[in-house]
């Protein structure tokens, strides 16, 4: 069997608050493979989110292991795990996080920024990645002049435009109404069919019916991990 | 990420908040414009008495008679006939400082060359005078030994007698071996003294003709009674690197034995040391103008502690980019490089303005107040390097604290 893209043993994660330690993320050890869908759920305090942020290199873990396609990530330096999340990981957002009073295309040009590609080539991959998520007509629009669900496929795009192996998406429909929710969900699942890892962080049980695997966490656990029943059950179906 | 698409996002987030970047850059105009300011018109002042001193020859004193007593009543400096050309030779021999010191009368008159004519004033000297005032000859030739003793009728004459006598576009040569008359009696030009231009006072030194000591003596002032071999002043010039005062307690030991003067008896000449006046107000002058600048330079430093300010605040209000920027992938060094280069564009585009606003200000100075102004390139690229130098050291502390959020916690910060 392949080495998984994601793979952690004993993950911890404490934070000290005053005098008290809290120990959000409590010994994980769990492999995601290349191409999954995979949703984390439970409850706020659950170290969910933790565990993402752990998974991104966006922080580095107390204790234990975490390997990203087989390279032990869990205690490199700053500016390296910068480099894994510029080239290997994209992100969305709950709150999108767009710069404001920048365009969409600037906005999704922010990470090949920071690869030193010139700027010709950024334009285009991020014209592509626009294009691409449905917004090629808006490429000059700032996020004040886009719908909420607009701005999530511009965040979505930003994601995609350094070519990441893995897709981490926090509550991405958190801000979002029903319609726009199943539409960004729809996105999220279509880049997954193109083979593209994507870990997504919900506590909506409907957003989560989109993964192929739910993860449940509690107290810093892994309380379930599952494959969606309903998803596969709709899957045998001819559409 | 390369520094032209770092400069661009500065620029970018300067423009943003254009108001408040205008305001904090109004900091560094004004200490720029203030500290370019003040050099010009410190430099210009400087300016004027160095060409002072240089016009004067330097190591100069200058010995007048002192003044008579008339049945109680004192006349004026000057009104004495104290000094004599035995005196200035006296000094020359005993005072070991001195290099040279050249008696000489002054006397003015009406010049006469063809159809034209000019008051001026001549001189009776010898040719220790051109060495003490560090005069050249541009054309012809100084006096002669028999001119010197003899009485000769030869003149040696200045810029403005030339332009005067001969016409504003009369060579220097045009005038050698001319004949010019002064008081009725003629003389033959025989040497044309370089430029010198305004003295001190503001008068303008050119405007002269030199004849010999006894020429002046006999032909001109018509053998008045007196004594003999009485002169107007010496100019004394005393060898560089030798004390000038020292120098002037010597002259003046020897000039009160040579006059025979009591002890307690007033001197009956005055020494003015003209170098050392004008090397105290070159010195004066040097001091204002650190003053100024450093006066100017604390205003500067203000503008930096306000780029400094308005960074901190940038920082704190765009901690959520910074995270973002961080969570894409931007590293320590890059966050720490986009808030430091918009410090500095911030603070070189304040220096740019500041510049401009310095020479408007020096030039208006320069009319409205009448004094002289000199913009020096140095004055120019300190103040530039000194505005910079004040953005990377006022910049760096809030780029550093931006440099080193946890990309985590910046992307919560409410």
């Amino acid at each position: 069997m392949a080495e998984p893209l994601i793979r952690t043993r004993d993950l911890a994660k404490e934070y000290r608050m005053g005098e008290t330690v809290v120990r959000a993320l409590d010994g994980v050890s769990l492999s995601i493979d290349a191409g999954e869908f995979v949703a984390v759920m439970g409850p706020s305090g659950s170290g969910k989110s933790t565990f993402m942020n752990l998974i991104g290199c966006l922080d580095a873990p107390t204790a234990g292991d975490y390997f990203l396609a087989g390279e032990n990530v869990a205690h490199l330096s700053g500016d390296a795990l910068a480099a894994i999340r510029n080239r290997r990981v994209g992100f969305v957002f709950q709150q999108f996080n767009l710069l404001p009073r920048t365009t969409a295309q600037e906005n999704v040009e922010l990470p090949l920024l920071y690869t030193g590609l010139p700027k010709a080539e950024r334009r285009a991959r991020a014209k592509l990645r626009l294009e691409q998520v449905g917004l090629g007509e808006r490429l000059d629009h700032q996020p004040s002049q886009l719908s909420g669900g607009q701005q999530q496929r511009v965040a979505i795009a930003r994601a995609l435009v350094n070519d990441p192996v893995l897709v981490l998406a926090d509550e991405p429909t958190g801000a979002l109404d029903s319609r726009t929710s199943v539409e960004v969900m729809g996105l999220l699942q279509s880049l997954n069919r193109e083979g593209i890892t994507v870990v997504l962080v919900t506590h909506e049980h409907d957003v989560a019916a989109f993964a192929r695997r739910i993860i449940g966490f509690r107290d810093g656990r892994v309380v379930e991990d599952r494959a969606n029943a309903a998803l596969d059950a709709r899957a045998a179906q001819p559409a | 990420m390369n520094l032209l698409a770092t400069l661009r996002i500065a620029l970018n987030a300067l423009k943003v908040n254009k108001l408040r970047s205008t305001l904090t850059m109004l900091g560094i105009i004004i200490g720029v414009g203030a500290v370019i300011t003040m050099l010009a018109v410190g430099n210009g002042a400087q300016a004027r008495v160095e060409e002072q001193i240089k016009s004067l020859g330097s190591n100069i004193m200058i010995m007048f008679p002192g003044s008579t007593v008339a049945g109680g009543a004192r006349g004026g400096a000057g009104t004495s006939q104290s000094l004599t050309e035995d005196d200035a030779a006296a000094i020359v021999r005993e005072v070991p400082e001195v290099q040279v010191a050249a008696p000489s009368m002054r006397g003015t008159g009406q010049a006469i060359y063809g159809n034209s004519n000019w008051s001026t004033t001549f001189y009776g000297i010898n040719n220790d005078y051109f060495e003490a005032r560090e005069w050249p000859l541009v054309a012809g030739r100084d006096f002669e030994a028999a001119e010197l003793s003899g009485a000769g009728k030869v003149a040696v004459i200045g810029q403005s007698v030339l332009a005067k006598l001969f016409g504003e576009t009369a060579l220097p040569e045009d005038a050698i071996g001319q004949t010019v008359r002064v008081r009725q009696v003629p003389f033959t030009v025989i040497g044309v003294l370089a430029r010198k231009g305004q003295s001190m006072l503001g008068s303008d030194q050119d405007d002269v003709i030199f004849v010999p000591l006894a020429t002046a003596r006999n032909r001109l002032f018509g053998n008045q009674a007196g004594k003999l071999r009485r002169v107007g002043t010496v100019s004394i010039k005393t060898r560089d690197g030798m004390s000038m005062s020292e120098a002037e307690e010597k002259i003046r030991a020897l000039m009160r034995q040579r006059h025979r003067l009591q002890p307690g008896q007033d001197d009956d000449f005055t020494i003015r040391n003209l170098t050392e006046i004008l090397q105290a107000q070159e010195a004066s002058s040097r001091i204002l103008t650190i003053l100024l600048a450093a006066v100017a330079g604390v205003s500067l430093l203000v503008g930096g502690i306000g780029i400094m300010n308005i960074m901190l605040v940038s920082v704190t209000e765009r901690t959520r980019e910074i995270g973002l920027r961080m969570a894409v992938g931007a590293r320590a060094r890059d966050i720490l490089n986009q808030f430091l280069v918009e410090a500095v564009t911030l603070s070189l585009i304040g220096a740019l303005l500041g510049i401009l606003i310095g020479f408007a200000g020096s030039m208006s100075i320069g009319n409205f107040a009448g004094w002289r102004v000199e913009i020096e390139a140095e004055a120019v690229l300190m103040a530039v390097g000194f505005a910079a130098g004040i953005g990377i050291f006022f910049g760096y502390y809030p780029a550093r604290k931006a440099s080193r959020l946890k990309p985590i916690e910046a992307l919560r910060y409410e």
